[in-house]
């Protein structure tokens, strides 16, 4: 019983690994064991009583549908996707703690305990050991030099709070950059794909270029005529258009003309400038359906979906130049909400002094 | 802003940039000194010196034949559209396009039978597409013929902002408009002076209990007298329109009756009377005696009338067929007639129109002379002439 109050007034102590920016905000709630176990106790009963109400098999029930049945069960309209319930392995909810690092007797177990940052030099210290041994194999096996440094080219290092994380320690942005310095040495030496899993531990696959816009090829209709099609969104409005070749400059808007659909001079220079920007004003007729919004907004989404349907007849370099001049990009714009307390999104009530 | 795709590629090759830039200075300095050949080039292309509508074919159409000024204010002294007048006093010159409804016109009108009952013609088409300049046109060619010329420029204008309503002396439920029947009254006498000589009246009519005008006088008298009188001036004109209809099919005069807005003679009045209650067209003198005009009982001339929505009340901006726009008394009342339809400028229409404004100097902007401004030109307008107009205006 001794033991278990010694060991309580330990984990008061040691508060080494609870006060950490990737924590979230520290809570005074200091986790034991024993209650992370129950945590994950009452984490699976939980899940079987789920899937029993969902009607699952409780055998068979992933995460995912956990996901599935809490948001089915308590809808949230909130936007912070962080604020809404939630239901995970209590691993991933706590964050990681330290274990207590001594004995009973008080004899700690790790033997660099008492430089302060023991997990922090202990890796140095492994990294080291392999530079030198990769030194003194340099005999055998050289051939592949910079295999290594090309399995690395696609990768990054871990961060700093991704390497605190790992090592459940906090260190300093000086032992970080040492770290990484000796990796990096690592890494440069030859044979070095003999310490490459080692290494791969410490690095982490960026994500895969920009997703690649696909481009639709041209479709041609029953005369003959090559067209394609594009949508476009602005605001509330959403419009297709679909733009012919060999044709004389004609634009139909749900079946108007489009001097009737747009008296206003400023809406049909925005329907113009696709065309223009490319230089072909007379060469492309459109047919274009439009709805929602306003006669701006429909201007805008028109605009927009014609630039998406002209990239089909045009060169990679004019797209890139379409993409610059910004005819492709999505207008985020929407209406601002009106807050509480205001008249309206920015306006504030009129102040009177008294 | 990046507004053209030429403007990047100039960039990214700018040796070419420079020579471009280079040859254009030199090509600008020549052409200072060598102005007149281009102009007159251009003169060439897009105007004709046919001055005298009866001798337009089709090969001036697409070309713009100018009006002397004197003629101008004699043959129009009303009836112009208020921005054609204004680009007359601009450019010191009036340049009316020759296209094809109205050499369409020109030739029904050579081609008429004036034994025959008077063919009514309305021209209609979208707004701004260049009815009253046909009619205009019209109107010249048969001045120029010494036809006698009665034009009313708006028929709209009679049917609403009226301040005055008088009760009519003739006949006792219908209203005269003083205002506008003195003003019309005027602009006739300017521009028909000789016929109004030469025509005499046939009966004896009396303004009033004092006032008449015997038989045999000629019609001068009547106009003057309802100048004077502005009272009577809408009998006035209910006299001129009576005698000049009655004497047409003795042969000594051709008559045209133009009107422009005739849809306003059955539409729906502005007006309202004393009581609130809504005036219909058909007690208006003006409009009562204009409609016995428009009517195809006398022979001797042509009825060329124009539909225009821009004046009309109550009807929907998209309206433009004869259909819509005269409602189903005004199309019983004017069937049988010629359709005429207007459209927007055709691709030669416009070449001529933009040169035309490339020569006056009308559009400064640099960008307007290159190929890209006319055919952002072209867009932006949809070959409707007011929206070239309008475009126009601040370039």
């Amino acid at each position: 019983q001794s033991a278990s109050v010694k060991l309580t007034l330990r984990l008061i102590c040691t508060t080494t690994a609870v006060q950490r920016k990737n924590a979230g905000a520290s809570g005074p709630e200091k986790y034991t064991e024993a209650f992370i176990k129950k945590q994950i106790e009452e984490f699976n009963l939980g899940k079987r009583h789920l899937a029993n109400m969902m009607g699952e098999d409780p055998e068979t029930f992933t995460q995912e549908d956990i996901d599935r049945a809490i948001a089915y069960l308590f809808p949230s309209g909130l936007f912070d996707k962080q604020a809404r319930p939630l239901m995970k392995h209590p691993t991933e909810v706590f964050p990681e703690q330290r274990k207590i690092q001594w004995g009973e007797d008080g004899r700690p177990f790790h033997f660099l305990f008492y430089t302060g940052k023991q997990s922090y030099y202990s890796l140095m210290h492994v990294s080291i050991l392999s530079v030198i041994n990769n030194a003194s194999s340099q005999s055998n096996a050289c051939y592949s030099r910079g295999a290594a440094q090309e399995n690395l080219a696609g990768s990054r290092w871990l961060t700093k709070i991704e390497l605190e994380e790992m090592l459940v320690e906090k260190m300093s942005d000086d032992d970080y950059s040492r770290f990484i310095r000796l990796l990096e040495k690592l890494v440069a030496l030859p044979c070095a794909d003999l310490e490459e899993k080692y290494i791969q531990k410490f690095s982490k696959e960026v994500p895969a270029q920009l997703q690649k816009v696909l481009i639709e090829p041209l479709q041609y209709d029953e005369r003959g005529v090559a067209f394609s099609t594009g949508e476009g969104r602005r605001k509330t409005a959403s419009a297709t258009a679909v733009v012919y070749d060999n044709g004389t400059g004609k634009i139909t808007v749900n079946g108007i003309d489009i001097l009737h659909y747009f008296p206003v001079l400023q809406d049909r220079e925005q329907l113009l400038f696709p065309f223009q920007f490319l230089g072909r004003i007379g060469k492309h007729d459109m047919v274009c359906t439009v709805s929602g919004g306003g006669r701006s907004a429909q201007a805008g989404a028109i605009r927009l979906a014609s630039a998406k349907a002209l990239r089909s007849f045009v060169t990679e370099k004019e797209v890139e130049f379409m993409r610059q001049a910004g005819l492709l990009t999505v207008d985020p714009r929407v209406k601002e909400r009106k807050k509480p307390g205001q008249e309206g999104p920015r306006r504030k009530f009129t102040w009177k002094k008294r | 802003m990046l507004r053209s795709l030429q403007g990047l590629v100039c960039r990214s090759l700018k040796l070419d940039h420079g020579c471009a830039l280079h040859t254009a200075a030199r090509g600008g300095l020549s052409s200072v000194s060598s102005q007149d050949v281009p102009a007159e080039n251009l003169r060439a292309v897009f105007h004709t010196s046919e001055s005298d509508p009866a001798k337009h074919t089709e090969q001036h159409e697409g070309r713009l034949y100018n009006i002397p000024l004197e003629e101008v204010k004699a043959v129009f002294p009303h009836g112009l559209p208020y921005r054609f007048q204004q680009q007359i006093q601009t450019f010191n010159e009036a340049r009316v396009m020759v296209r094809k409804p109205a050499l369409e016109l020109l030739a029904y009108l050579k081609g008429s039978n004036f034994a025959h009952p008077a063919v009514r013609y309305v021209i209609y088409g979208e707004r701004g597409t260049g009815k009253t300049m046909t009619l205009c046109h019209v109107v010249h060619y048969c001045s120029r013929q010494g036809w006698l010329v009665l034009h009313i420029p708006d028929a709209h204008l009679w049917v609403k902002n009226c301040k005055e309503l008088l009760q009519s002396s003739y006949k006792k439920d219908r209203l005269d408009q003083p205002l506008q029947a003195s003003v019309w009254l005027k602009n006739f006498k300017s521009s028909n002076e000789r016929f109004l000589q030469e025509i005499k009246t046939q009966k004896k009519y009396m303004w009033g209990k004092q006032e008449s005008t015997e038989e045999g006088r000629p019609l001068g008298e009547v106009v003057e007298q309802g100048l004077a009188r502005v009272r009577s001036a809408s009998d006035a004109v209910g006299v001129v329109l009576r005698e000049i209809k009655q004497q047409s099919h003795r042969g000594s005069f051709r008559l045209l009756v133009a009107v422009d807005g005739v849809n306003a003679l059955w539409g729906r009045t502005s007006l309202r009377k004393e009581d609130k209650s809504p005036v219909s067209p058909e007690e208006l003198t003006l409009v009562h005696n204009l409609r016995k005009m428009v009517r195809n009982d006398w022979s001797g001339g042509a009825i060329v009338t124009t539909l225009s929505q821009t004046g009309s009340l109550f009807k929907p901006s998209s309206a433009y067929t004869p259909q819509e726009l005269l409602g189903k008394e005004g199309f019983d009342a004017l069937d049988p007639f010629v359709p005429i339809p207007v459209p927007n400028y055709s691709p030669g229409e416009f070449e001529s129109c933009y040169g035309y404004y490339l020569e006056r100097k009308w559009l400064q902007h640099e960008k307007a002379h290159t190929e890209d401004g006319k055919a952002e030109l072209r867009f932006l307008s949809g070959s409707n002439p007011r929206q070239l107009d309008r475009l126009a205006g601040p370039l």
